[in-house]
């Protein structure tokens, strides 16, 4: 993130802040989405979609560092763009293989049992996947190697990094192309039948198990383009990043309403934008922000900001 | 009444008597494993009232700890008389030094947890399952975010150099308390109302049970026991420091429940027990495979298989007694099971 611009102008400040909330956010938006689809379809927090984020960005970094190739003297030695373009097809590709594993061993054989069951399976395949990440990656950050100029690029008063553009147009357009499959294609018609009522979807002829496996491997995809656009942006990767961004990610799509994609951009956009401004303010509260703001708002409106409010049948 | 007292006395021989055996006869390592069994028996059970019998599952519990801990040892390092008229501290030594400055100070670790688990009870009462673990989560982050700010406190380094008072004695006598009370609460009326809550609360209310109030009495008990054990570890260990109770503690004292059967007290006792000496067994495996994470990985897929396999845990909602034991023992008395 930049520092502040020398201004004393209020305003233009604070624009600065929701500047790099947003791009915070989109991350954070990025990841929601795959809370809230899972959540919608099982009614389970995945605790282990934050590593699979961490994956992500682990799964990016390596090819990016074994591929880009770094002409000895120059200037500002760069990854190339098409090595970006492997990473981010290895990323993903393998996160959705992870996510679509991590459904079928750990979660499918416990859907009928109680939710309380899942719960704690979901804890344990996050801890398993970040203690495995400690023994594979190891406990040392690792960085990840520089793809632009990393130079800021002034929009009116404000000054946005150029990575941090990267960060917002990419998120923009994976979540929108999601949107965009869930809510026209006939695959997407599936999933949202099987979030509304799975038995009654699988009586009508949807594939359920299929359809499950599939908003896994989504939900896992996108939140391995969100790990390995952070990796890019802030290159500290260490086996448990997932955890504290997992959580204000979840958060994120509480606060969006659960179950709606475009429910979960909003959340994170909006969790993304205060978690900036308090942290302009003090930067180690910046991380209970989050919390707050979860509890604040399953007691004022449980359904978030677009969700449907469902009564609960007794 | 007159069996409980007698009960509890008893507890507290067994433990003075295994205080005597553990400072006499057992090398300072073991010593120590030993004595952490203890602690890790006390945030088991007191676990158990929140997760297992109330059935609100919550994964704050290091949070507590951590209230427990910093308020005790802050009780026993920091704290002394002020004069306010001669605007200095009447004494360098601490309010609460010496041996019998120790058990108000651990008190005093209880008390200022259980008032947490007052405040974080209330405002969670509406959230159910995942939403209430989140939140849990949630708390207990906060917690370690605010003391690593609390210049006071020690920030990131935490406090050091505490004294050392917690003695098997005072760990084991604190946990035969907490299994004791436990055990008494679960057969008493308003153990059965924490069970009905879990069961269903619609129906617990439809009985008159007063669901809320049992849900947060549930936390404070919990609570308050999780600060005892906190001032416990702070004294054994002579340094606390925020990362001591980060979120995989909490989910250490849920894995142990798990094992031992969420809703059982001897369950979580003998989950604490084996959670407690079997990393310290795998501690040399890890050293001589080289791999850190090897351990906590272990305890994680122990919890999947666990989860998959056997959900209810080695006890169940069961608990071991005497009774157990005469039923699954070959009896004598009984000719036709006779060889």
């Amino acid at each position: 993130m930049l520092p502040l611009l020398e201004t004393s102008d209020l305003a233009t400040r604070l624009l600065q802040q929701c500047a790099n909330g947003v791009a915070k956010g989109s991350v954070y938006a990025l990841v929601a989405v795959g809370y809230t689809r899972v959540y919608g379809v099982l009614q389970l927090i995945n605790f282990a979609h934050s590593d699979v984020y961490m994956l992500g960005a682990y799964f990016s970094y390596y090819p990016a560092k074994w591929l880009g190739y770094m002409p000895e003297g120059a200037e500002k030695p760069k990854v190339p763009f098409y090595v970006l373009g492997l990473a981010f097809l290895f990323a993903v590709s393998a996160c959705a293989a992870t996510g679509m594993l991590i459904e079928r061993l750990a979660y499918r054989p416990l859907r009928n049992a109680s939710r309380l069951s899942a719960l704690i399976t979901a804890i344990g395949v996050s801890i398993l996947l970040q203690n495995v990440g400690q023994m594979v990656f190891g406990a040392d950050p690792k960085s990840f190697p520089r793809y632009m100029d990393q130079e800021s690029v002034a929009l009116g008063p404000i000054a946005v990094a150029d990575t941090s553009l990267v960060i917002i147009v990419v998120a923009a357009a994976m979540v929108g192309a999601l949107h965009l499959f869930v809510q026209r294609t006939r695959t997407g018609a599936a999933m949202r039948a099987c979030s509304h009522d799975m038995r009654t979807a699988g009586l009508m002829g949807v594939n359920v198990n299929a359809t499950v496996s599939l908003t896994f491997a989504l939900g896992s995809a996108m939140a391995a383009v969100g790990g390995m656009l952070i990796a890019m942006d802030q290159p500290r990767l260490t086996p448990t990043m997932g955890l504290l961004a997992g959580l204000k990610a979840f958060v994120a799509a509480v606060l969006g309403g659960i179950g709606s994609i475009p429910g979960a951009a909003l959340g994170g956009l909006l969790l993304g934008v205060a978690e900036s401004m308090v942290g302009a303010w003090n930067t180690t509260y910046a991380d209970a922000v989050a919390f707050v703001v979860l509890v604040v708002v399953l007691l004022v409106k449980p359904s978030g900001i677009l969700g449907k409010s469902g009564r609960e049948k007794v | 009444m007159l069996r409980a007292l007698g009960i509890l006395c008893l507890g507290l021989a067994g433990a003075f008597g295994l205080h005597l055996v553990v400072s006499n006869a057992v090398p300072p390592y073991p010593a120590l494993i030993v004595n952490m069994c203890g602690i890790s028996i006390i945030l088991a059970i007191s676990l158990n009232v929140i997760n297992g019998l109330t059935g609100q599952f919550s994964l704050g519990h290091a949070g507590f700890m951590a209230i427990g801990a910093y308020v005790s040892a802050y009780f026993t390092t920091t704290l002394r008389y002020f004069d306010p008229d001669a605007a200095r501290y009447i004494s360098e030594a601490p309010l609460f030094d010496g041996l019998w400055g120790f058990p108000p100070a651990l008190l005093a670790g209880g008390i200022a947890a259980a008032l947490a688990g007052l405040i974080v009870g209330i405002p969670t009462l509406r959230l159910k399952g995942d939403y209430l673990a989140i939140a849990t989560l949630g708390f207990g982050e906060i917690v370690s975010i605010l003391l690593s700010n609390f210049r006071a406190v020690g920030g990131t380094k935490g406090l050091t150099s505490i004294p050392g008072y917690a003695d098997t004695f005072w760990i084991y006598g604190s946990a035969a308390t907490c299994l004791i009370l436990t055990g008494f609460l679960q057969r008493s009326t308003f153990g059965r109302a924490l069970i009905a809550v879990r069961e269903n609360e619609l129906a617990a209310e439809v009985m008159g049970i007063n669901a809320a109030r049992m849900k947060i009495t549930a936390f404070v008990y919990g609570a308050f026991f999780a600060g005892v054990a906190g001032g416990l570890f702070g004294h054994l260990m002579l340094t606390i420091s925020p990362a001591n109770f980060g979120y995989m503690k909490s989910v250490e004292v849920v894995v142990m429940l798990v094992l031992g059967g969420l809703g059982s007290s001897t369950g979580a006792v003998v989950g604490a027990l084996i959670l407690t000496v079997l990393p310290e067994a795998l501690r040399d495996v890890e050293r001589q495979v080289e791999l850190s994470g090897f351990r906590m990985a272990l305890y994680a897929l122990l919890l999947v298989v666990m989860m998959l396999f056997r959900p209810q845990g080695i006890f169940g909602q069961r608990e071991l007694s005497l009774k157990l034991l005469r039923r699954l023992l070959p009896s004598r008395d009984k000719p036709g099971r006779q060889p």
